[in-house]
């Protein structure tokens, strides 16, 4: 296991984290002093924050997480926001800080084109296998085993 | 001194078990029926000396016996007496033995429900089980020992985590266990079939019961664990596409493909290799969602007891079960020959249909669930795979599945005919209008609601339509008499049809329609959400048992009309240094209205949010209804009668009286 050892020692630092989120889950995520006054960047900066993982949470958004960095990159976003950004500036700035790990949407570059794809492949294997299985299978015929012709032969005696 | 028996009980267990694994599997092969018959009573035994175990440890958490380790961890004389006793299955240890202790249970039920069975077969299927058991017993009590005890016992305990202190999730880790070790019957019953070289349709029908049990514990072990978050977690989310989530869908998804696949096998001797298959990774990933809980390889909200080590452990059961039964598969499948030959548009095919999508959604969440370990090790990347991947890559295969599952209802066995599907018409043109008619309604914008409602009405009504045309001819009066008398069967699969059509709606809807407001009030303002208006009308601190709680109250008026006052909590458990949060929920049919409380603000006020939550019930309810539609089925008196009887000889007429 390679993980495993990473774990290890990563356990004290994430236990840390976790009642550090676990504290924030308590309260509300997105703060009312946050919430910018334009309706329509309040939007875009919700959607964003959707698909942006709190860093030091188990598998939180920075939307949903009370963490103080999630608030942190919560308001860096509105910044950028309001500063103009477009929403793929905002995203490609907060990644160059702190690395793809962010992304909750993992994009489809690299060895991730296996991520995206494999399902797809696995269904057309999947389907081709199915359909060549159902069309093939016409000659299989009702036969009975030795065991079962014994069985009817000693059914049918007992009608008699 | 009870405890101590309990533990003394649990190592009897492992050695029943390991005589249980051996004994009539080599009975089985050498045709001893003295050896074979050994397996029966060891399986009732052996659930006896683990529900003794189970009860000694419960015992020590009721009685708060603080000379136990786990008991301190887990426990505090002020917890509640449920949590008391639901504490013993939340934390490591106990579940483990709660997960050994079921496991024994279903050996035991095939034995004494299993008097029909072949006596070669049922004395396999149990050394099988057993074998499963004899891996987790040595697991419990070489590495997990519940039972240790401390030198200097402390005063009182360190407290249950507080969010496992909630009726919803204290019931939630016990259905899953049920669905996931229940699976390690279809499990032994496949590799027990393996070994004896044969699968007909008795195997198919002595299979389908298991898994439908298991499939429906997992079902309500699931909608529980949603449930909880929904109301727990503070802000209304009911689906987190969470490591430990997909560990308990994993296994859920594979088992539907195997309860659809199983009937193929027990109706027309088809599928059979492929069919235990499914039942080999249906076990496979029971053992790999015990693996990604309990290892903390992929860390999670709630992965409990994090430990390599013990990951280490669990790998190797999973790779010596799950690899061996793949190996013997491998050896035998290809004798297994299918008898029933079908046509292309027939209820089979459409049955291979929904295994292929099934199987292949499974493995969408799968290579979602590990992907971030793949990526490290293989890319060097590291990288998160969130909702918005799941969301993508699952859906389709929802809508396809829900699109296909009534035509596969509908047609017939064998070899059917467009003809057979002609009342679908009128469904499918039903719910394209209302798809149409949402899409009409709704303010702009999101795609999910119309068309989840469409498959919504698709499934419920094409469910009716199903059992309709299962009662025949003649006039309507007549025929829903007969509805009453359907076998239990036609009714549970309507209703678990159903039951995803509705649960479909709800997902679709309370993603698409949910409305927020997020402000700062002070005692006595109030906020306005859509047609909803929230007065905060106090705050105050209250003490519970082994909590402070601040409450508050607000009051919530519909359209001016007063719904009452919501209880808002915001909890603090001092001995586990941990808060929760208690929404304050209004259930309603059409919609919730959840309130937060929230921190209180510097310049004065609260933080405090509020959420309309259109249709939320239905996610719950359709999974309620799924689970009752496995439970319909699963009484459905043919399984009861005539199920693989042996044929008892003539008895002799006329007894001499006495």
């Amino acid at each position: 296991m390679i993980g495993s050892e990473k774990v290890g020692m990563a356990m004290p630092y994430l236990r840390g984290f976790v009642i550090a989120c676990a504290l924030a889950g308590a309260a509300a995520a997105v703060q009312p002093d946050e919430v910018l006054d334009d309706p329509a960047l309040e939007e875009r900066a919700r959607d964003l924050s959707q698909g942006l993982r709190c860093l030091v949470c188990r598998n939180e958004s920075i939307d949903e997480s009370n963490a103080t960095i999630a608030r942190d990159l919560r308001l860096l976003v509105r910044e950028r926001l309001v500063a103009g950004d477009t929403d793929a500036e905002v995203v490609e700035f907060v990644v160059d800080r702190y690395g793809e790990y962010v992304l909750l949407n993992p994009p489809a570059t690299g060895g991730n084109i296996i991520l995206w794809a494999a399902p797809l492949a696995l269904l057309l294997l999947g389907a081709g296998v199915a359909v060549a299985h159902v069309t093939r299978q016409k000659g299989g015929g009702e036969v009975l085993s030795a065991e079962e012709e014994a069985r009817l032969a000693e059914l049918l005696e007992e009608r008699r | 001194m009870i405890v101590e028996l309990g533990h003394f009980a649990l190592i009897l267990a492992f050695g029943v078990a390991i005589a249980q694994t051996i004994v009539p599997m080599v009975g089985a092969q050498k045709g001893w029926a003295g050896w074979m018959a050994m397996a029966r009573p060891a399986a009732v035994v052996q659930v006896g000396l683990v529900a003794f175990s189970f009860a000694a440890l419960t015992y020590a958490f009721v009685t708060s016996d603080f000379s136990l380790r786990l008991v301190v961890l887990n426990s505090h004389t002020d917890k509640p007496m449920l949590y008391k006793v639901t504490g013993v299955w939340g934390n490591h240890e106990g579940s483990l033995l709660l997960w050994v202790l079921i496991l024994a249970a279903f050996g035991a039920a095939a034995a004494i429900w299993g008097q029909g069975l072949r006596d070669t077969l049922r004395a396999r299927v149990l050394a099988v089980q057993a074998s499963v058991g004899v891996a987790f017993y040595a697991f419990i009590l070489f590495t997990s020992n519940p039972f240790t005890r401390l030198e200097t016992p402390p005063f009182n305990g360190e407290d249950l985590n507080p969010l496992l202190q909630d009726p919803g999730l204290a019931f939630h880790p016990p259905f899953l266990y049920l669905g996931y070790v229940g699976l390690s019957m279809a499990f032994s019953f496949a590799v027990a079939a393996l070994i004896e070289g044969r699968v007909d349709a008795a195997w198919g029908r002595w299979v389908r019961p298991w898994t439908l049990a298991a499939w429906l514990f997992l079902t309500v072990g699931i909608a529980l664990g949603s449930w909880w978050a929904y109301y727990e977690l503070g802000w209304g989310g009911f689906w987190f596409w969470d490591p430990v989530e997909n560990a308990s869908f994993m296994p859920w998804l594979i088992a539907a493909a195997l309860l659809h696949s199983a009937i193929v096998v027990e109706k027309r001797e088809a599928l059979k290799s492929w069919t235990i298959l499914l039942a080999i990774l249906a076990f496979g990933f029971s053992l790999i969602g015990t693996f990604i809980v309990r290892s903390g390889v992929l860390t999670s909200v709630h992965a409990f007891a994090n430990d390599p080590e013990r990951g280490v452990y669990i790998l190797g059961i999973l790779v010596l079960f799950t690899g061996g039964a793949l190996a013997l598969y491998a050896v035998r499948a290809p004798a297994m020959q299918a008898k029933g030959v079908f046509g292309t548009v027939s209820r089979e095919s459409a049955l291979v249909a929904n295994n292929l999508l099934l199987a292949v959604s499974c493995f969408v969440v799968f290579i979602g669930t590990i992907w971030p370990l793949v990526a490290e090790m293989a890319f060097d990347r590291k990288l998160s795979v969130g909702p918005p991947f799941f969301n993508a890559a699952f859906t389709p295969f929802v809508i396809a599945l829900a699109l296909i599952l009534p035509l596969g209802a509908l047609l017939p066995w064998k070899r059917g005919r467009a003809k057979a599907l002609t009342p679908l018409w009128l469904v499918a043109v039903l719910a394209l209008a209302v798809t149409g008619l949402v899409w009409a309604m709704q303010t702009g914008r999101s795609l999910a609601g119309p068309l989840g409602a469409g498959l919504g009405v698709w499934l419920v009504v094409a469910s009716l339509v199903d059992l309709l045309t299962r009662t025949g001819r003649g006039p309507w009066g007549q025929r829903l008499g007969r509805l009453t008398r359907l076998p239990g069967a036609d009714w549970g699969k309507a209703l678990a049809h159903g039951g995803l059509g509705i649960t479909i709606f709800g997902v679709a809807a309370l993603t698409a329609w949910e409305q927020e407001a997020i402000e700062v009030l002070d005692v006595g303002d109030s906020l306005t959400l859509g047609r909803y208006e929230v007065v905060l009308e106090d705050v105050s601190r209250v003490q519970g048992p082994n909590y402070v709680s601040t409450l508050a109250r607000m009051h919530v008026y519909e359209d001016g009309r007063d719904i009452g006052v919501l209880p808002a909590e915001k909890r603090v458990y001092p001995v586990a240094r941990m808060p929760t949060t208690e929404a304050g929920i209004d259930n309603g049919f059409l919609r919730d209205v959840y309130a937060v409380i929230g921190d209180p603000q510097q310049g004065g006020g609260w933080a405090v949010r509020v959420y309309i939550k259109p249709f939320a019930n239905w996610i719950w309810g359709g999974a309620i209804i799924m689970a009752l539609g496995g439970m319909v089925s699963l009484l459905d008196r043919r399984y009861r009668v005539g199920v693989a009887q042996r044929r008892r000889p003539v008895s002799v007429a006329g007894v001499p009286a006495e």
